[in-house]
């Protein structure tokens, strides 16, 4: 393995590792509005979905 | 960008399939529960409370035109066909939204085990985060129907996610670690939070019959199963050329 092959792998997994991250933080941003934020409007609209998936609601 | 692009693509279709397909079988499944448990719902206290425990325990209609009624419909039981509306498509939306959000954090772990993946091998994951996100925390805090009566809400939040969390990351331990000193820490990590024990109110009943209750926990985490296996799989089919692309590209 040359180093430049060495550097282009390392890059390629930093850009995996950053893509892979940045979609793990934004699902769980979705999810905390889904089914954590306790706002009472987010909690209404959300209501009929925090208990059908067993999230603490009340 | 592009690898980020098409990340996104294979959870938002992932996620709005299977939030989409949770709303449909939860019209028929726990939807009709959660609005039978809010008629159980006491809004405003009754006025002659000597009476009161006793009409609850028996659930009576309080229906009687000389009494005032015993207790009151919940106010997010809906009252008109636009308010049965707004609760329908907020709750699609929410779904959907839920959908996207879990096939965000699944694809991004696909992608960070680098392992390879298509539809079967995603119908794993889906098992996997069904295991993790529905089956783990509801041990401790089963699945609660409006109206139950609960411990701190806070304090139920933080062991949900913490059972969510120690039983997914043992899971990827235990599925992908090679040390076996590792995937030994990964179950005790998994148990962890059960071993400290869910917060629980001190009387835990509410006014429904309990068997309103025990239907509600099979409805939900049927439809959570469902969900997860849907999510997983398409999420699996999606994935599959992205890990493939991603760990080629130069």
């Amino acid at each position: 393995m040359t180093t430049r092959s060495i550097r282009t792998t390392a890059a390629t997994s930093a850009r995996t590792a950053v893509a892979a991250f940045a979609a793990m933080l934004l699902g769980s941003f979705l999810l905390y509005g889904v089914g954590f934020a306790q706002p009472q409007q987010i909690h209404d609209a959300a209501h009929d979905a925090r208990h059908s998936f067993a999230f603490p609601c009340h | 960008m592009d690898l980020i692009r098409r990340l996104f693509t294979a959870a938002l279709v992932a996620g709005v399939l299977s939030g989409t397909a949770a709303s449909v079988v939860q019209q028929t499944t726990t939807v009709p529960l959660i609005l039978e448990a809010e008629k159980y719902e006491v809004v405003t206290p009754p006025p002659a409370s000597a009476t009161a425990n006793t009409a609850a325990s028996t659930a009576a209609p309080a229906g009687h035109e000389h009494a005032a009624p015993v207790r009151q419909l919940g106010e997010g039981v809906p009252e008109s066909d636009g308010e049965a509306f707004q609760r329908l498509w907020t709750t699609v939306v929410s779904n959907v939204i839920a959908g996207v959000g879990y096939a965000l954090v699944i694809a991004g772990v696909m992608l960070l085990m680098g392992q390879r993946v298509d539809a079967r091998r995603g119908l794993l994951w889906g098992i996997g985060g069904f295991v993790a996100f529905s089956l783990a925390p509801s041990v401790g805090l089963p699945p609660e129907l409006p109206g139950m009566a609960g411990a701190d809400l806070a304090a139920r939040q933080i062991w949900w996610l913490a059972a969510a969390l120690c039983a997914g990351g043992g899971m990827l331990a235990v599925a992908f670690a090679k040390n076996r000193l590792v995937i030994g820490a990964a179950v005790v990590l998994a148990a962890l939070p059960h071993l400290v024990g869910a917060p629980h109110p001190e009387s835990p009943e509410g006014a429904f019959p309990p068997e309103l209750a025990a239907h509600f926990v099979t409805s939900a985490l049927g439809t959570a199963a469902l969900f997860w296996a849907l999510l997983g799989a398409v999420c699996g089919a999606m994935m599959g050329r992205v890990i493939d692309t991603a760990h080629d590209e130069p």
